[in-house]
């Protein structure tokens, strides 16, 4: 037999998943793993299966939570939760019902595993490397940081998906991004993160699922691939991947839906063949210099609309561009580190895990959140919660003059009542700085954790190495 | 299931503006639905009410006559952003159905076809043309694939085959892929799939 041409890693997952292949006519059926489900997409979905008379036909691969709609202030005396609206409420209820009616298992408001879809499944284990991951939601590219294939579909697709566990796709194309060297001292996974989605462009990822690769991609934790990952779409690829590695296998060990003993040993051997063989070619490569990169953040209204903190302010190219910089108040030529910040915003399926928290922990330690700032720190989930607490962390939030919230996507999408007021300006360890996500008429900055909490202190935007405190307390 | 597609003459509306995102075209504060009907009076809200809530005068989209203009013409890299499928089902809902751009996201594109709305990509020289003409006649015609702007010659344009047939012949593609389950389950068995 003739030696087979060395894969890719999408092309492994790729492979192993195709229950019919694609043809001329007609695309492949893909074959999906972990269906992850939400409140806001799925509703059409379930009705649509009801109408057609179908049933949810692999319940044991689908899981739901509760984020997007969710209040993040806790219940009153009386157990009832402060719903933005009726129809919050509702979307919630309507969300268990279906789950209850078709045996779908839930992390609803009485689990202790409850948290943002993205946050919630990697930390129970739920994602595995070489599994296909589907979510109503586009930054299910998360999950690609365990070298999984996990991309976002539309409600239509959700029906399809829980209904024969398939998906009709075409072969993306491949990009490999690799970053060489190593981050400098106080440049974390979201500056790496933005200057990625600076250097592919907005669109530039457009049609291609995206491997991260290289040294500094490797030096990376787990939960600093998962920002990486998570923000692919921002480029325009549906998914990141990252090839398993010995961190991915010892993140998963022990973990309540990972496989255990004997069997976790097995699967831990399969999962590091997973990784792109040598000579294996790409559609597109791009490379970085991972050295060069100081933190980050957004000066537009698109997510690679990102400099170097303290640069700037890039003159318009077009006019989709001057409007975003008139909206966002700033002037070409000129240092977006002057504006005064209203809201401070730490959490989402970005930068709302542990590490992120601590990182904004340790800027706020002692310090105080200046006077006219709003802060919020919602951790991811309700593990995020209780390890953070555990650790102390919230304290020193509310210390700082913080708010300390209960798990959700609160002010990332701000859907659930937790918004920026008409023209204030954010700084958001979030994803999305599009024209009024945060609320209408709210300003966006994207930036890291470090940097969001340095800013709160300030009042400005800053670039948190300066309240860098030195080795003792790395 | 897809509402057929065949063939469509209309006058275009212009959004020239590039990287149209989903939280323009549907925000986020209207997904806490939970059906996809009228939704087009959520439809570029931010973009046609003000902050009391009251339509804005000069804001065209406002006073459009829908059932004229039903081809959205759009700058480059449309319906970016989130996987909501509001966004489609707000703009057919508003009364388009067929939007033009240089170049459309994934996942819009995906859930546009799977409701009908169709996503047509064209080359630079043509979406010019289109620009330079706001409210300008076009022909759009799935079974040739080609665009007919004013009396200029067609131009081609291509929809993914699968996604062209659903719309032409009416062909459903959850009912598709519900006929195929038999396949899915050989795969499940031989594939360690199995429940
Ligand atoms: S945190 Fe934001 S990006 Fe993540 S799932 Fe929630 S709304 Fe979407």
């Amino acid at each position: 037999m003739p030696r087979e041409a060395p894969r890719t890693l999408l092309e492994k997952v790729w492979d192993a998943h195709m229950v019919t292949p694609e043809s001329a006519d007609a695309p492949g059926m893909l074959y999906v793993d972990l269906h992850l489900v939400h409140e806001v997409t799925s509703p059409q979905a379930f009705t649509e299966l009801d109408a057609r008379g179908l049933k949810v036909r692999r319940p044991d691969k689908t899981f739901a939570t509760l984020d997007h709609s969710t209040p993040t202030a806790p219940a009153d005396a009386n157990g009832k939760r402060p719903y933005v609206t009726a129809e919050a409420e509702a979307q919630v209820a309507t969300l268990e019902r279906n789950c209850a009616r078709h045996g779908v298992p839930l992390a609803g408001w009485d689990s202790d595993a409850r948290g943002v879809v993205h946050v919630m499944a990697p930390e129970l284990g739920l994602t595995q490397p070489g599994m296909v991951v589907v979510c109503g939601d586009s930054h299910t590219a998360t999950h690609g940081a365990f070298g999984a294939l996990a991309f976002g579909i539309g409600t239509s697709e959700v029906g399809h998906v829980l209904a024969t566990q398939c998906l009709l796709q075409r072969k993306p194309k491949t990009m490999r991004v690799t970053v060489d060297g190593q981050l400098q001292p106080g440049v974390s996974a979201k500056d790496l993160t933005l200057a990625v989605i600076a250097a592919i462009g907005f669109g530039g990822g457009s049609g291609y699922v995206v491997e991260y690769a290289g040294e500094a991609i490797r030096a990376l934790e787990m939960e600093g691939r998962m920002t990486l990952c998570n923000m692919s779409i921002e480029a325009g690829a549906r998914a990141g991947m990252i090839a398993p590695d010995a961190k991915t296998i010892a993140y998963l060990r022990g973990r309540r839906y990972a496989p255990q003993g004997e069997a976790f040993e097995r699967a831990a051997e399969r999962w590091l063949a997973l990784a792109t063989e040598p000579g294996a070619t790409f559609d597109k490569e791009v490379r970085i210099d991972g050295a060069a990169i100081t933190p980050m953040a957004t000066f537009g209204t698109t997510p690679d609309a990102a400099i170097p903190i303290g640069a700037a302010a890039p003159a318009p190219r077009t006019e989709s561009e001057r409007k975003a910089l008139d909206y966002m108040g700033f002037t070409a030529g000129e240092a977006t580190t002057h504006a005064p910040v209203s809201v401070v915003f730490v959490g989402s399926c970005t930068n709302g895990r542990l590490s992120d928290l601590r990182a904004a922990a340790d800027v706020l330690r002692g310090r105080k959140v200046k006077s006219g700032v709003r802060m919020l720190v919602v951790p991811g989930s309700e593990s995020v919660k209780r390890q953070a607490e555990a650790e102390g962390l919230d304290a020193v939030f509310t210390e700082a003059g913080a708010e300390w919230r209960e798990p959700g996507c609160s002010m990332c999408i701000a859907m659930n009542g937790d918004v920026v007021p008409p023209g204030k300006l954010a700084v958001s360890t979030s994803n999305r700085n599009f024209e009024g996500r945060q609320g209408k008429g709210a300003r966006t900055i994207l930036a890291s954790p470090a940097t969001a909490a340095a800013s709160a202190v300030t009042g400005v935007l800053t670039d948190p190495r300066m309240f860098a405190r030195g080795p003792a307390h790395a | 299931m897809p509402e057929r597609f065949t063939q469509l003459t209309s006058r275009t509306f212009v959004l020239p503006q590039e990287s149209i995102d989903t939280d323009q075209i549907i925000p986020a504060r209207f997904l806490t639905t939970t059906s996809r009907e009228g939704l087009g009076a959520k439809a570029f809200y931010d973009w046609r009410y003000d902050a009391s809530g009251k339509p804005i005068a000069d804001q065209a989209l406002n006073t459009l006559d829908t059932s004229e203009h039903r081809i959205l013409v759009a700058g480059d890299n449309f319906g970016c952003g989130s996987s909501r499928e509001h966004a489609p089902w707000a703009l057919m809902d508003y009364g388009f159905r067929a939007v033009i751009s240089t170049s459309i996201a994934d996942i819009f594109n995906s859930n546009a076809l799977k409701n009908g709305l169709l996503p047509i990509v064209v080359d630079k020289e043509t979406h010019e043309r289109l620009l330079a003409d706001p409210g300008g006649r076009v022909g759009i015609d799935l079974e040739k694939s080609e665009l007919t702007i004013g009396n200029a010659p067609p131009v081609k344009f291509s929809i993914e085959p699968f996604a062209r047939r659903c719309l032409i012949e009416g062909v459903d593609p959850l009912g598709w892929l519900v006929d195929r389950i038999p396949a899915v389950e050989a795969f499940e068995r031989t594939q360690g799939h199995a429940p």
